[in-house]
């Protein structure tokens, strides 16, 4: 059993000494968040680096899901639910009215953890998003498909049967077809919320690979449940805990060398 | 700290910490023994530490199965990562330390019933004390996961050093003014050399215990104050003239 284990490829990624870090791409600021008179959120202070993997992590209902979601504004659907603050993309409010959550939707790309492909074609699924506004030609739209299928690593798998509706697929293809959807629209930001809880190893593991090829060109931000994921994947962590940042880092230092004593009982698995 | 959530977690940890407890004791006694079976020239006793070796070698193989196994099975992090690599590590460290007091007690045997300048037989004894000493510190500074006592062993290892230093000199002169101590001196210039590089162990285990605690390696260059490495004593002149 132990030669199986050594011989097995290693899955962590080494941390660069001295990695450079981007410039912020979104800067949260004074974000608190209620479900009705719930404050779920309270006094967010947190950054997120250009083309870098944040991972929120923290026991449930530690808010980090409801962070995630103020992202994309997606919150507003729910007539209770409320944010103040601020959450800065490129310079301008994403909370403010004068942002227009169609646009911001675009430009913010979410994958949910159970996945939701439409009841279409694979090739409608992708497409849907690009033809919403009616601009694009079709042989546009078509390289447009082609490109997003292959940058989720789908296409190989699915080239040959595009007209298959994409529920018919594997849960893992379902995923990745989720996750072609949301890069269709070149989004800047993608948000990922337990994308891999209900995949098997060799799914997650593609998707894993995935989102480390994905980061060069996108800011990605997960929330996960599984701790060796998030120091797989990420470059910074976020520890919360109701509704508070306890701690934020890189990602080898919450793991190895935590400063506060709740980051290190978490990660050690003692939270009780 | 709080304990895991899974408790056969703390019990996989608290394996590891007995097993290195218990090589401690081993190598302890290995030293202990070797030293007193040189001053006593008592061969018996030289032959007991050979016998103690094959139960060190044992433990440390087990250490390091069940120390993979933890990282396999419980992909540990943070101080429990530590945790299992300074057992690893420490493990180690007293193999070679019993390997060395095993290595005093062979020369014992071999150098039985020869003629012994006492006075250097006692300068290895009064080294393999502050070893002992040593060797027995830094294990408790272990169980108590205590730094600063870790440090301190960690500083006092250049008294051993200098003692070899002197010890080198004095047993090349003996041997220069009488070559029938040749054999001998040169035994125990290996064993003084053995009990020095034990002394090097314990400063390694209390590199490792800072690193366990604090989570960062030990930044500062340890005192290293053995020369004997440069040591020359100039013979007599050939004439008789010094």
């Amino acid at each position: 059993m132990i030669e199986a284990v050594l011989s097995a490829a290693p899955t962590v990624t080494a941390e660069p000494a001295a990695a450079a870090t981007g410039p912020v791409r979104i800067a949260v600021r004074k974000l608190d968040f209620y479900y009705g008179d719930f404050p779920a959120l309270k006094g967010i202070d947190l950054d997120f680096h250009d083309r870098e993997v944040t991972a929120l992590i923290g026991p449930s209902g530690c808010g980090k899901s409801t962070l995630l979601r103020t992202f994309n504004r997606i919150y507003s659907l729910y007539p209770e639910q409320r944010a103040t603050g601020e959450v800065i993309l490129d310079g301008r409010n994403v909370l403010s009215p004068e942002m227009d959550v169609n646009e911001l939707r675009a430009r913010v790309g979410m994958v949910f953890q159970k996945p939701t492909p439409f009841p279409m074609s694979i090739y409608d699924n992708v497409a849907f998003g690009l033809r919403l506004d009616g601009r694009l030609a079709r042989a546009e739209v078509e390289a447009r498909v082609e490109e997003a299928l292959r940058r989720a690593a789908l296409w190989d798998e699915v080239k040959d049967k595009l007209k298959q509706s994409g529920t018919g697929i594997s849960g893992g293809q379902q995923q990745r077809l989720c996750i072609a959807r949301a890069i269709a629209q070149r989004p800047d930001v993608i948000l990922l919320d337990e994308p891999t809880s209900a995949l098997d190893p060799i799914s997650t593991g593609k998707i894993e690979e995935l989102i480390d090829e994905l980061k060069r060109d996108f800011t990605i931000v997960i929330v996960t449940h599984n701790m060796q994921q998030a120091a797989r994947i990420s470059q910074y962590t976020a520890f919360m805990y109701l509704g508070e940042v306890v701690e934020f880092g890189p990602t080898s230092r919450i793991f190895m060398t935590p400063r506060e004593k709740r980051t290190q009982d978490y990660v050690t698995g003692r939270f009780g | 700290m709080p304990d895991h959530i899974v408790s056969a977690f703390d019990a996989d940890l608290g394996e590891l910490r007995r097993g290195i407890a218990e090589m401690g004791g081993i190598a302890e006694k290995m030293l202990s023994d070797a030293t007193s079976a040189l001053v006593r020239d008592h061969a018996g006793l030289a032959r007991n530490v050979i016998a103690e070796d094959p139960r060190l070698d044992d433990l440390q193989r087990l250490i390091e199965e069940r120390g993979i196994l933890t990282i396999a099975r419980r992909q540990p992090l943070a101080v429990d990562l530590r945790e299992v690599i300074a057992a690893l590590r420490i493990a180690s460290d007293l193999e070679r330390a019993g390997d060395l007091a095993k290595n005093v007690a062979k020369r014992v045997i071999a150098t039985t019933g020869q003629s012994q300048p006492k006075r250097a037989v006692t300068g290895v004894e009064r080294m393999s004390d502050l070893a002992l000493a040593q060797l027995h510190d830094v294990l408790d500074a272990y169980a108590a996961n205590d730094v600063e006592g870790a440090l301190s062993v960690w500083r006092r290892d250049g008294a051993i050093d200098a003692m070899n230093n002197s010890l080198f000199r004095e047993l090349l002169t003996y041997m220069m003014e009488d070559p029938r101590s040749i054999s001998f001196c040169t035994h125990l210039l290996f064993c003084a050399k053995n009990i020095e590089r034990i002394g090097d162990h314990t400063t390694n285990i209390a590199e490792t215990i800072h690193y366990l605690v604090k989570g960062e390696p030990l930044a500062a260059e340890r005192p290293k104050d053995d020369r004997s490495s440069f040591a020359i004593i100039e013979p007599p002149a050939a004439d008789g003239r010094k």
